[in-house]
Order: structure tokens, then sequence, then C-alpha cells
């Protein structure tokens, strides 16, 4: 079957959904690729470098999708594209089908079979083809990128024979796979990062990026499903904007990265918090699509309200062409791995796989959309499983004090009592044995614990000091058996002295830094 | 001349504490060896010189013949082997320390009374009972190390009541024997309870399966100390004593440290049979959700070499399949393109205390990069690669996650909270635990399947030159 990767047509759209990588394991996989020429330029990937990687690069439209079985796209296509489309063809994009059902009744009608990349089930198995995660990490990424950049300071702060430069303060609100590519990138920049999010659950996430996790003092968890936040109660959403707007006095850069699925962005970051902010500072809306999380968001734009600069691009991802490009073309690669089980180049559409299921919106003719609900998710498990730790170490029971002199008190009775009864000599060895024991304890915890293995041999070596008893055995005792078993005795000892010496001695060369 | 002989014995004594204390770093650990070895030709050479011993032919002889054996065993031996050459040489200590207890009943020389004589057959007794079960428990750890018995726990009907009931006769016999006179009636009791205490060290050992053989060896270790030590009172000698206290505490240390890596009672891994009690119960929810995620060799290699820190987590997989030197390679040729890279040691990795060291050691690992697990465990988060290779239940997330698994709260290496975690594998076969591994399917987890020496060499061939 034959793979066609057209151009984007929306001119704010800059990724490409194949590179020469990803055309290879498409070859690979038994299909022949076709590229419409220029479709990577605005992505820094050339005809050139497609043609070598074994695609054909075709100039004329009505060409290139004619010969197409599969189309690969960046974008939904748009109406102009689907009159070019010939029917049975499978399509592969971002579709956004809840808000596009004009676009899956054409489809349909044209007899195209739609996949939304944006559909795929967010469950473990499908995380390599999970498009929405590598788009948000990149968007993270990148707002971090335009907000230094509209910033008029550094980030990192510094102590320079000009003066002393301190870091920028950075807010994060909501710490999805965006926000926490966000705190890691400030972070990495030098900013002092802290983020906020309505499910608790992320907190060590957040941390384990290097923010500090802002809580709130009312205790109610925000997972929805599928990994997403849920809407808030009253209560919980005042004392949000409450602790927002105590920060708004003290950060510079705000990134906002809320959604609810479904449902328009939450208005997060108010007028008011804006002008509390201080001059210069700047907010990056990444909802900006879904209508903003702040007040001011003008989407697709950049302006400057209050002294504070807001900026709400719609195309984060498309402003890191080649990055963007790369991952989402992998996502491609990963879901068309799927769905060829023979690596024959023949694709065919699973119905019974969920994750080709939730993908798929149009097929044969009717719109599929929306599958029945998959609700496996990592979030949910591990909710689970926070709790469970502190179980996991139960307090150890410490010995009381009355316990302790009890155990001495009986120690010492019996001690008493055996040198009542025992010979002098006894007790004198009884006394080396247990000052011994003493010394033994002592010495063996310093023994690091990669030497444990030698330890166990040189302690096997000198155990064979009981050849010392089969020595004073061996003569004077004028019975042939003793001899006899005293021989063996040193024999075997001897083994266990030398072996287990000349082994440590090995073991011990081999250790070298 | 006596006063000359326990001053010999008083200095080996010393030599030997120094010998343990040089233990506490891989710089003094060589002289610790030394200082050994010196103590015991001290003490060999003055019991040789002093009145009471004059049979040097037979001496010579014995010591000629051992000390071709040892240097022929030592020499010979491959350090994955090591496990099975220490089972070895416990055995001969409890060997020796049975002779030597028979020897010093059967002593016609010795004559003492009322006390006295009631504290040496004590002794005598003891020495026996603890060489007999340190001999043929030893064996049967031989065996089972080197493969020629099978590994799996041997599971006798009321096995704790056939142990119990051991005991008490001996201890029964024991409170007969130490009154007697060396009489037929006496050599029988001493005779029955080396027998029982023969069979019982075969069936203590039999029924502890492969991965708890650390705990076992130690205890072995600590026993054949005790025997020594035994045999030491008997006859009255400082040097025993104090040795054979000396490399009994020790084995008690090691078995407590490598009861406590498992989370689990020195009594319950004595008593055997992991998992057939009370774990039962969790393993119908055992099953973890979700696929596993196979990579390839060219994977693993392009991460590890875009990586910035590795952590290598070995097992006795990595020991099976002679992989050590193929990844103390790989270790080089990723530290060359200036990635760290540490390895992760758990206590019980390997089948002996310290293994895993003595193997990476072998491969000529630096011992600077080859780290316990309580000094590594906090840096998973900010590690690129986890690399387990040949581990699985030093590395099961249930240890942590959940309460009623089987192997809760035992300490674990935490590699799934590194970026990435690769696990080595032949299979998807479960532990020795017999727990299923969740590991296995976490997000961030790909399975690389296949021996674990060809699949690092094919990495490494991978590797960006």
């Amino acid at each position: 079957m034959r793979i066609v990767v057209p151009k984007e047509r929306d001119e704010l759209e800059f990724r490409v959904a194949a590179v020469p990588d990803s055309v290879k394991k498409l070859i690979k996989l038994g299909f022949q690729v076709s590229i419409e020429a220029g479709a990577g330029s605005a992505a820094s990937f050339t005809d050139d470098a497609y043609r070598e990687a074994g695609a054909d690069v075709v100039a004329e439209q009505q060409e290139l999708y004619a010969q197409a079985d599969i189309i690969l796209k960046v974008l939904a296509l748009t109406a102009d594209e689907i009159e070019l489309v010939k029917p049975g063809t499978t399509v592969v994009s971002f579709v956004w089908p809840a808000q596009n059902e004009d676009f899956l009744k054409s489809c349909k009608e044209k007899n195209i079979n739609l996949l939304a990349i944006d559909s795929v089930p967010r469950i473990s198995r499908a995380q390599k083809m999970d498009a929405l995660s590598s788009m948000a990490n990149i968007a993270g990424y990148r707002a971090v990128v335009e907000a230094a950049h509209h910033f008029g300071r550094f980030l990192t702060g510094q102590i320079t024979a000009a003066g002393k430069i301190p870091p920028a303060k950075v807010l994060v609100i909501g710490a999805g796979v965006a926000g926490l590519a966000a705190i890691g990138t400030a972070k990495s920049m030098g900013a002092v990062v802290s983020a906020f999010d309505t499910r608790p659950e992320v907190k060590e996430q957040v941390e384990s990026m290097g923010g500090s996790f802002l809580t709130v003092e009312i205790e109610e968890d925000g997972a929805g499903g599928g990994g997403y936040a849920k809407v808030m109660s009253k209560e919980f959403i005042d004392a949000e904007m409450a602790l927002f707007r105590e920060q708004a006095k003290d950060v510079d850069i705000v990134i906002t990265t809320a959604l609810i699925p479904g449902r328009p962005a939450p208005k997060l970051w108010l007028e008011d918090m804006v002008k509390t902010m201080k001059e210069g500072g700047v907010v990056v809306d990444l909802a900006g699509e879904q209508g903003g999380n702040c007040d001011l968001t003008v989407p697709g734009e950049v302006v400057v309200k209050e002294g504070v600069t807001i900026i709400g691009y719609t195309n984060l991802p498309s402003r890191l062409p080649t990055q963007s490009s790369t991952l989402y073309a992998t996502n491609l690669v990963h879901l068309l791995t799927d769905m060829t089980p023979g690596k024959d180049g023949k694709l065919t559409i699973d119905m019974d796989d969920v994750v080709i299921r939730g993908a798929t919106v149009v097929k044969d003719g009717a719109v599929t959309f929306p599958p029945p609900k998959v609700e496996v998710s990592a979030q949910p498990q591990q909710a689970k499983a926070e709790p469970a730790m502190p179980v996991t170490k139960p307090e150890k029971k410490k010995k009381s004090t009355l316990q302790i002199m009890a155990y001495w008190a009986v120690a010492a009775v019996v001690l008493l009592g055996l040198g009542n009864v025992a010979p002098p000599e006894f007790v004198s060895h009884f006394t080396v044995f247990v000052l011994a024991v003493f010394i033994g304890w002592q010495v063996v915890w310093n023994v690091t614990h990669a030497l444990h293995t030698p330890l166990m041999s040189v302690t096997n070596a000198i155990s064979g000091i009981i050849i010392v008893g089969a020595l004073l055995q061996v003569s004077g005792s004028g019975s042939g058996l003793i001899t006899l078993m005293a021989f063996v005795s040193i024999l075997v000892a001897t083994i266990n002295i030398v072996g287990g010496f000349f082994v440590t001695h090995r073991m011990l060369k081999m250790f070298r830094k | 001349m006596s006063g000359v002989i326990t001053m010999a014995y008083l200095l080996a004594a010393v030599m030997f504490i120094l010998s343990l204390s040089g233990l506490s770093s891989q710089e003094t650990a060589q002289r610790g060896n030394l200082y050994g070895m010196v103590g015991m030709a001290l003490a060999i050479l003055a019991t040789i010189g002093s009145a009471l011993v004059g049979a040097y032919t037979v001496l010579i002889i014995a010591m000629i013949i051992g000390s071709g054996i040892g240097l022929y065993l030592a020499s010979r031996v491959e350090m994955t082997a090591m496990p099975q050459l220490v089972a070895m040489l416990h055995s001969f200590v409890g060997l020796a320390a049975v002779l030597i207890g028979w020897g010093g009943y059967l002593d016609p020389r010795i004559q003492l009374e009322g006390a006295a004589h009631i504290i040496h057959n004590t002794e005598i007794y003891l020495g026996i009972f603890i060489g007999a079960i340190t001999l043929t428990g030893s064996i049967v750890a031989f065996g089972k190390l080197q493969g020629k018995i099978s590994g799996r726990p041997l599971m006798l009907p009321g096995r704790h009541w056939l142990n119990l009931g051991a005991l008490i006769i001996t201890a029964l016999f024991g409170l007969l024997f130490v009154g007697k006179h060396h009489s037929g009636s006496a050599t029988f009791l001493l005779l029955v309870m080396t027998i029982i205490a023969l069979l019982v060290g075969i069936h203590l050992v039999a029924a502890i399966g492969g991965a708890d053989m650390p705990v076992v060896i130690s205890m072995l270790n600590s026993y054949s100390g005790w025997a020594a030590s035994a045999t030491g009172f008997m006859l009255g000698n400082d040097l025993l004593i104090v040795t054979g206290a000396l490399v009994g505490s020790s084995g008690a240390i090691l078995s407590y440290i490598m009861c406590k890596g498992m989370n689990r009672s020195f009594i319950s891994v004595i008593a055997g049979g992991f998992g057939s009690d009370g774990g039962s119960a969790a393993e119908g929810d055992d099953v973890p959700e979700g696929e596993p995620t196979p990579t390839s060799h060219e994977e693993v290699a392009s991460e590890l070499a875009e990586a910035k820190s590795v952590i290598i987590v070995p097992g006795f997989g990595m020991a099976v399949a002679h992989a050590q030197q193929a990844v103390s390679e790989m270790t080089d040729n990723l530290r060359k393109k200036g990635i760290e890279v540490r390895f992760g040691i758990h206590p019980v990795a390997g089948r002996l205390p310290g293994h895993m060291n003595v193997l990476l050691a072998e491969a000529n690992v630096s011992y600077d990069i080859v780290l316990e697990m309580d000094e590594i465990n906090e840096d998973f988060p900010e590690t690129d690669v986890a690399l387990v290779i040949g581990a699985n239940d030093t590395v099961n997330p249930d240890a942590v996650e959940r309460p009623n698994s089987p192997i809760a709260g035992m300490p674990v290496l935490e590699v799934w909270k590194a970026r990435r975690c690769v696990v080595m594998k032949r299979s998807m076969g479960s532990g020795y635990a017999g727990v299923a591994n969740p590991l296995f399917v976490k997000e961030n987890t790909r399975m690389l399947f296949g021996d674990a020496k060809e699949s690092v060499q094919e990495i490494i061939r991978h590797l960006p030159k």
C-alpha cells in the first residue's frame, strides 16, 4: 500500500507528518511512501533527504492524492483536500472529533476511513503513539522559551561584578505533560519554579522536575478520568484564586496549561492578578485554543496589557517544527506498526484492539465516534499506591527500658549461676569467648558491603584454626583411630586455610579503583 | 615453654582481629588478608613446636596434601562459582569439628571428674552437633549451588515437627550423655546424636530455596565458627575460642544483613519454603495489568548513548550468563563518552553476600562506581536509564506499592523511578519468590529479551563510536 504525506495547508503549520527517519521505518513495514515536494522544508527536511530515505517526491497535488491508500497529516484534511482524496483512503491526523462533527460527516460521505491521533486512548501500551503528550511536551518547552524571549531579565540568578541578579520566579499552573516540561525547562534555565495542580498526586512529579508544589488548604482530589483534571467545587476554586492572588505579587512569569477535556479552558489568571503582577512580567497561556486560562489572552497573538506581556500563541509545537515533526512522525510509525501486524504493507483496522478502536472515528462509511469508554490510566493506579506507602513501613517497636533491664537481669543470674558451679578454668575461657564475640561483632559491622564475599572466604580460612585441635590430637594418644581422625582433620583444615587465604588474595587483587 | 605458646596464640588472635578490621575498606583489605596469613602461620608453628606434638611425618604429609588441594581449588575457581567454593570450605570445618570432637571423646589421656567432666562432655557434644550440621548442610548447599541437587525447596510433610523432634531427642540424649564416663552406652548416645545432626543438616538446607542461599551460606559460616569455638572449649584452647567467636559473629551479622535485605526474619528463612505460607492469599489479583513493551538492542544502545546518567542493576542472572566482562566493557565505553555510569547492588543479589561486587571487580569495574542500595536508591529519579540485568525480585515495585504483596516491605532498588528502565531478561517468568513483577509492564519500562551476555555485546556493537 502507498502512504502519502502532503504538505500542510495551514500557513501557521510548519510541521510535517513524516521525516526521513520515519520514512525508512515505514518502508521497512512494507509500505511505499510518496511525499509532496517541499512538505518538510519548513521543518528543515529537504526533498533530497526524503528521496535518500526511499520516498518518491511528487510535485503535482492531484497525482499525489490519487495514488494514496493511506494519508498521513498533522492537521485534519481541509475541504479542498477532501475533494482530491479518493474513496476508501485511510487518513491519520489530528481531528478533534468532538468539536468537528461536520468534518466527520463529510469524511463519512466520501467513505474515508479516518483515524484521529488525538483520540488514541491514554493507556500504557499506547503511550508510544500518544501524540498529544509529545506535542504537549514541546509546547511546555517552547512556552518557557517564548517567556524568556519576552522577559527583560535573566531567568537565572547570578552574582557578577556589576551586581547581584535575582533569579526569575516562574509559576506553572497545571502540571500535565506540558506543565511538567515547562517546569523542567524553566528550572534548567535557572529560574525558581513553583507549580499548582488540582490533582494532589502529581506533587511528586512536580518535585522530581525541580519545582515546588503549591497547595491550598482544602482537600479535594481533582483527578478526572484518563489522567485529566475535572471541574472543582466552588470552595476549592475560591481558595485557589486566593492563592494565585498571593502569588501574583511575587512571580515574574506565569505559564498556564489548565485544560478540562471537552470544556472551555477554566479562567484562572484573572485581570486583577495581571494588574498585580510586576511591570515587565510575562504570561504564557497554553490554553489559547480553548479560549485561554487568562482573561486577557488574545488567542494566537502576543499582547501587552497592564505592562504584562500575554502570549496566546496556539501553535507552540509548530514553532519548534523539526522537533515536533520528528516526534509526531515517530508516533505515527508506532501506530502504523500496530496496524500492520504482518509487516507486509497491508494496513488493517482492527476494531477489537482498544487503541485502534479509540483512534478510529470514521470507518466504512459510518461515524464510530465516540468509542466505548476505556478506563485505564497510570494516574489512578498511582493514586491508589500512594496512601499505601506508610503501611509498608510499620513503626519498629521500641523495647521499653523495663524489658531491657529484665533481659540483663536474666543474663546476670545465668552467668552468676554458671560461675557458682563451673571450674575456674571454664570461667576464664568463657570470659575470653564472650569478649571475642563482642569484638567480632564490632569489627565485622565495619566491613563494607562490597567485601562481604572476601569476608566470608577469609573467615573460612581462619576458621581452619580448628587445625590446632587436630594437631594436638595427632600424636601421643596411642590410639590409631584418633591419629587417623586427626590426620583427616589436619588435611581438610589445611585445604580450608590455604584455599581460603589464597582465594581471598585472588579476589582482593581484583578490586581496584 | 607454654607461656611462649600462649603468647604466640595471643598474637595470632590479634592478627585475626586486624585481618577482619582490614576488610573495612578496599584499600586495607589486602593487608588484612596478609595479617590473617601471618596469624595462622604463627598459630600452627607454635602448636607444632610445642612439646605435645610429635608425629611430624603424619602431620606434614596431611598438610602438604591439604595445601596442594587448597591451592588447586582456589586458583581454579571461577568467580561465578565462589558460592560453591565457600560452601565446600564450610563443610571441611564441619568435618574437622566432628572428627576432633570424637577424638576428644575417645582420647584416653583426658580424665576429669565432677563439674569439669560434665562441662567437658557438654563441649564435646555441642561441638559435634554443630559440626555435623555444618558438614551436611554445607554439602547440600554446595550441591544446590552447583546444580547437582534441585534448587527447589524440599517440602517434607511435617518438616517443622521433624526438626523439633530431632532437637528434643538431641537435648534428651545430651542430658543423659554429659554425666556418663567413657562407656558403650555413652558412645551409642554420641553416635546416634551425630547421625541425627547429620540428617538435620541435610534437611535444614534442603528445605531452603535457591535465592535464600546468601542467608544459608552466612548461617553455615556462622555455624562453622561456633563449631570451632566449641572445640576450643573442649581443648581448653583460647585461640580456638576467640577465632571461632570472631567467625561465628561475622556469619551471624552477614545472616542478619541478608535477612534484612529480604525483609524476612531469620526464623522464616530457616523454616524454608518461601511463598508457601501466607503469601498465597494475595495471588488472586496478582497479575499485573498491561503488556510489556519489548525493545531492540539498537534502541537501548541509542538511549544509553544519549543518557547523562545510567545505573546498572545486576542480579543473579548476570552471574548465570557470565555477562560481567561484557557489562564492564559497555561501562567503559559509556564512561568514555562522559556518561555517568554506576552500579546499584542489592544486599541479596546473587548467591553470596557481596557476590556481585566480586564479579564486577573480576571484570575490572572500579569499585568507586559500585554502590550499595542505600547509597544509590534516591538517585533513581535523576537517572536517565536504569539497566536491570538479570535481577527480578530485588527490583519489584510491589514491595513498596502493594502492602498485601508477599514481598511487601522488602527493600528494593527503585529502578522504575528512572526516566527509562530497561530490563534484560530471558523470558517473562517470575523470579524466585514466584511473585509477578509489575515493573515489566510499567510505562517507562522496556524489555530486552535474550541471554544477558549476548544482549550486552549486541548493545556495545550498536553504540555510536
